[in-house]
């Protein structure tokens, strides 16, 4: 603003106040003199009174008003929130930040579920590995000897009264079943493992740590048709112990039940390496 | 006396009732009451220097009400309705402070 129009504003204002305030001086002085006049009589002093009194309630009313409308304005100032107030560069600056900050947690929203469809997903492995191992470990418990086995199978009792019969004639018995596909074999009270020995002893055979005596029973269990077919092919084990004096009865069942057990070593020397 | 006493009244209405500002008369309130406030000044300079007039008041009060509330509504119709509505608070502004002076100057004496 130049200085010229500073100056004018000036002059029009205090011609401004000085017009309102003649103006004022002007309607006090026509007041007195109406006052004046009105003095003159009885009934002319009470309507003068009651024009007082309106004026004293209109002006009561507007400024009444008046104060009505800070405390209104007031109020709806400070209760509504900043933003109705906030100018149009900050209102646009905060609508972007809060369009980042969604998106920002869109983001984050979409991150989480994803790591929970994985976590389920990889729960879900988990749990079926789990089931694999374990399903892996009753049978290779049942092949290696260490959990109790039941299904069809054999009953086979060898009688041998002459003690004719070798070892190897009885390991040919185990070699035999295992041939046909026996899944557990128990010789007399022996589980029947990888490691499993028949040596020699004067009254019978020892089968790892026990001596038995005939008549020996052994139990497999695997199809029990074929494991009959097998111990009864010519010039095969039914016919060597029969040769040696003996007899090998082969019974089939619907169930065998082998509960002998052995006991793994733990390896000493040899430990799993990287497939 | 009746002035101050009506004030305080309507501060507490307003106060108390808590009346919502309809919505078309939000712009027009805020410059309406700067423009009562410059009337009640000048009303009060005016009491003071013993030419008040209570029909010139009323008159002044309300024409000022009117006048500032249609400046803001001819500026928002023009586009420069912020600007405008600050040019009004500005004049009424320096009237005010105009009027107190002189209030101060009877009062004090300074």
């Amino acid at each position: 603003m130049t200085a010229e129009h500073d100056a004018e504003t000036r002059v029009d204002e205090q011609s401004d106040d000085l017009g309102e305030i003649a103006a004022e001086s002007e309607a006090a002085d026509r007041a007195k003199s109406e006052s004046e006049d009105q003095d003159d009589g009885a009934a002319n002093r009470t309507r003068g009174g009651s024009f007082r009194v309106r004026a004293g309630i209109l002006i009561g009313v507007l400024v009444a008003l008046l104060g009505f409308a800070i405390a209104v304005q007031v109020r709806s100032n400070s209760s509504s929130d900043s933003l109705s107030s906030a100018r149009e560069e900050d209102l646009i600056r905060i609508l972007d930040d809060q369009n980042t900050q969604a998106a920002r947690l869109r983001q984050q929203i979409a991150d989480l579920q994803r790591t929970v469809t994985e976590l389920q997903a990889g729960g879900d492995r988990n749990s079926v590995a789990l089931q694999q191992a374990e399903q892996q470990l009753a049978a290779l418990g049942v092949l290696l000897g260490t959990l109790p086995a039941t299904g069809p199978g054999v009953v086979v009792t060898v009688t041998d009264p002459a003690h004719k019969l070798h070892p190897e004639d009885l390991l040919d018995i185990v070699q035999e079943l295992r041939g046909a596909g026996a899944e557990a074999i128990q010789f007399g009270g022996v589980r029947v493992g990888v490691s499993t020995s028949f040596t020699s002893a004067p009254s019978g055979v020892q089968v790892d740590d026990t001596v038995q005596q005939p008549p020996y029973v052994v139990r497999a269990i695997g199809d029990p048709k074929t494991l009959d077919t097998a111990l009864n092919i010519p010039g095969g084990v039914a016919a060597t112990a029969r040769a040696a004096g003996g007899n090998a009865a082969v019974a089939e069942m619907q169930r065998v039940t082998i509960t002998a057990l052995r006991q793994l070593p733990n390896p000493k020397y040899a430990s799993p390496s990287g497939r | 006396m009746i002035a101050a006493l009506a004030l305080v009244v309507g501060i507490v209405l307003g106060l108390v009732l808590r009346p919502t500002v309809p919505s078309w008369l939000e712009p027009y309130l805020p410059i309406a009451v700067v423009a009562a406030l410059d009337a009640v000044f000048g009303g009060i300079r005016a009491r003071l220097d013993g030419l008040f007039d209570a029909k010139v008041f009323v008159i002044s009060f309300v024409s000022n009400v009117l006048v500032a509330a249609l400046i803001v509504f001819l500026g928002d119709k023009l586009g420069v309705g912020a600007a405008l509505s600050t040019a009004v608070v500005v004049v009424l502004g320096i009237r005010i402070f105009g009027n107190a002076a002189a209030i101060r100057r009877h009062i004090f004496r300074a």
